[in-house]
């Protein structure tokens, strides 16, 4: 009961969350002077083009681009009725992209999934690298195991992402055949899923997971090594070993359960680096996933896609944290509901 | 030395036993912090190197025009594309002195490429203090002497030449001055930020502390680089090459500072009960006084450590930025800038030189790294 209580709790926060992020969004977007519209506009009216102007112009008051920022946002989120009634955010209308001459949500569409997946699968890279390798170098430690695996760590903490990416998409092609780009085979592009299109997706994975996980994975490695290490000096494990426990059994059944903790509260802290990381990984190696659609969008102020796009990062970040969140006291009594910070 | 009976030998010194405690201790505890923190980060072998390491990286910088034989701009429209070359010292067995065979540049009709080819019969030797493209020492100095030189007509490209052939050898020195020194001001913009508000949240508490929180909590769960590329589109691109270079190290650093602002409020929460703060306090000074004299001094040296883990997030960010072609633009240098030529695999495979800044962002990474480790565990130094 306790814990329904709490998510509920921990829901209400991330709405409130969220409310303050998209005015956060808004006012960044909106930052760099003018709008596509009004950009669009001087340029039509310096070629003399005044069939396009009337057009931009229709556009403008057809998505309120001419009223104030405030009840610009308002609409956008649709607390506000806009030229056309209620229809923002909230009611499911993302809103037009002036660039593609489409709406929003045509355009991100399948990108959307792609990119959790993308995601998804790079935070079970770095739990599956992680724990292992963090146990091994705590349980080994000022061994071989230890200091290759701080090696690898730090290397791959200081390596920029999109250089790795490079690097491994050159030499995975080259010597282990992999695909170059993309997330799937141009030929299933389109078409509905197919056990050959969830294969190909599935190769087409393999680097883009690696690179966006292994600094990831190096950090928690170092944090799931020092804290094993702190466990490893206690008393208990010294009894456990006294009596005859095989090691692997102790080193499971006892200090990595204490340890274990942080490994499932990091997500929050590790959760923003990754989709950071996703997206720039996404723009080098021309993954369909919302990367390249943002930076784009950002590039030529297409303000209602580049706003939805970060609006769904962030509620992709919000919603891991919170999963985590509710997680962590279900893994841990010891939690206390409220007021955990400090 | 006395034998005594029972087989024992004595020293005959004379011994106090509370005399000689106290000399061995009090040279310790008479010992500024700084000196006990500077002997345990000595032993920290890394730690050392790396600090040694980036000491003398950012002295260099005033005087990159120098080290570099070639302005960063320089355009060499014979050498497209140059491989390295490397400096000899023996000509068929003889030693002649440093030297570099000259370049000669061939076009592959088959391949479109040029094709160079070290003309081994010729050897140039390089000049020394000699006379080449004029800099300016340290932003305020012109002058037009470089360390080193290749006669005329012949080029020197230790690392090789880009696209344009400009020296990849002389860009990283003059990319070093602005990616090294991104990050020395995003972290001074969240040095500030975060112990400002970190601090005034921590000491005052109640609402402050509720709303600093909420907005860190905020600013925490938002993935950073699509907020840094939603910034720095917003940042005008007719602004000079040194406007942008100053805004986008501000905002790497604007986006920072929650991580150290929580720290901060965690220590001050702290703090705050201990009986010196309440002393203070009653001798009426003020909160501003309380917070810089009394609690600060406490733990600057752990928010030094940790500003030295954070500053190679914002090289990477730079790099980030500009590989991308959102953060600083040519005709500015930056190790970021040089990658963007990187971007394509195909250019990548056959000029492999290009590539060459990631190892610099890769050891001065590790070395903030290794130096912000060592600080860490050298800064308690009482602690066995």
């Amino acid at each position: 009961m306790e814990i329904l209580r709490y998510s509920v709790y921990r829901f209400g926060t991330m709405l409130m969350t969220l409310l303050v992020v998209s005015v956060m969004i808004f006012v960044i977007i909106n930052l760099p002077p003018g709008d596509y519209l009004s950009n669009q506009i001087t340029e039509l009216r310096a070629s003399g083009q005044s069939a396009g102007v009337a057009k931009a112009e229709f556009l403008r008051t057809e998505y309120a681009l001419d009223k104030p920022l405030y009840q610009q946002y308002l609409i956008w989120m649709g607390f506000f009725p806009g030229p056309h009634g209620f229809s923002g955010m909230i009611q499911g209308n993302f809103g037009w992209s002036f660039e593609f001459d489409l709406p929003v949500s045509e355009i991100v569409g399948d990108t959307l999934w792609l990119t959790v997946l993308v995601n998804m699968a790079a935070i079970i890279f770095v739990y599956a690298v992680a724990l292992p390798l963090g146990v091994a170098a705590a349980a080994r430690s000022r061994t071989w195991v230890d200091y290759s695996s701080a090696f690898v760590g730090y290397l791959g903490l200081a390596t920029p992402n999109f250089l790795l990416a490079l690097i491994l998409f050159y030499y995975g092609h080259k010597y282990l055949n992999l695909p170059i780009g993309g997330l799937m085979d141009p030929m299933y592009e389109g078409l509905p899923m197919s056990w050959d299109k969830a294969k190909s997706i599935g190769v087409h994975l393999i680097v883009p997971t690696f690179v966006i996980g292994t600094s990831g994975a190096s950090a928690m490695m170092q944090r799931l090594r020092a804290n094993m290490l702190d466990e490893l000096g206690k008393p208990y494990v010294e009894t456990a070993t006294a009596k005859g426990m095989p090691p692997a059994r102790m080193l499971a059944k006892y200090p990595l359960r204490v340890a274990f903790n942080p490994f499932v509260a990091d997500i929050g802290n590790l959760l923003p680096s990754m989709v950071s990381g996703s997206v720039l990984v996404s723009v080098v190696l021309g993954l369909q996933t919302i990367g390249p659609a943002l930076l784009q969008a950002l590039k030529s102020q297409d303000q209602f896609l580049a706003g939805f796009i970060l609006m769904f990062v962030a509620l992709l970040t919000l919603i891991g944290t919170m999963i985590s969140d509710v997680l962590l006291v279900m893994l841990d009594p010891r939690i206390r509901y409220e007021g955990r910070d400090a | 030395m006395t034998h005594l009976p029972d087989g024992r030998y004595v020293d005959d010194a004379p011994y106090d036993p509370q005399a000689s405690l106290l000399e061995l201790e009090r040279k310790d505890l008479d010992a500024p912090n700084w000196l006990l923190v500077w002997r345990k980060f000595r032993t920290h072998r890394l730690g050392l190197i790396s600090g040694i390491f980036l000491l003398l990286s950012y002295l260099m910088l005033p005087f990159a025009g120098f080290i570099a034989p070639y302005g960063p701009n320089t355009r060499h429209a014979d050498n497209l594309y140059s491989p390295p070359q490397s400096v000899n010292f023996f000509h068929e067995g003889q030693f002649i002195g440093p030297f570099v065979y000259p370049m000669e540049s061939e076009a592959n009709l088959e391949t479109f490429q040029w094709e160079f080819v070290a003309d081994t019969d010729n050897p140039a030797k390089l000049t020394f203090f000699c006379d080449g493209d004029s800099y300016m020492l340290a932003g305020l100095i012109k002058a037009d002497t470089h360390l080193f030189c290749a006669p005329d007509g012949v080029t020197i490209f230790l690392w090789g030449s880009d696209r344009l052939g400009r020296d990849v050898f002389s860009r990283i020195f003059y990319g070093a001055q602005l990616s090294l020194t991104v990050g020395l001001i995003g972290i001074s913009v969240s040095f500030v930020l975060g112990i400002f508000f970190g601090s005034v949240a921590g000491y005052f508490g109640g609402r402050i502390d509720w709303v600093i929180n909420r907005v860190i909590e905020v600013l925490r769960s938002l993935p950073e680089l699509p907020l840094w590329l939603a910034l720095s589109a917003a940042v005008p691109s007719n602004w000079s090459p040194v406007a942008v270079f100053f805004i986008i190290s501000i905002i790497l650093g604007i986006l920072d500072w929650p991580g150290l602002a929580r720290s901060v409020r965690a220590k001050f929460l702290s703090l705050r009960e201990e009986e010196y703060v309440k002393a203070a306090e009653m001798m009426g000074a003020s909160s501003g006084r309380v917070i810089r004299k009394h609690l600060l001094p406490n733990f600057m040296s752990h928010l030094i450590a940790s500003a030295t883990l954070s500053i190679p997030a914002m090289i990477l960010g730079e790099t980030a930025l500009s590989f991308l072609g959102l953060g600083l633009r040519a005709p500015a240098v930056s190790w970021g800038v040089m990658l963007n030529d990187a971007q394509n695999l195909t250019s990548v495979e056959i000029y492999p030189w290009i590539a060459i800044p990631m190892i610099p962002i890769i050891v001065v990474v590790l070395a903030f790294n290794f130096l912000g480790d060592g600080l860490r565990d050298s800064l308690d130094p009482y602690q066995q």
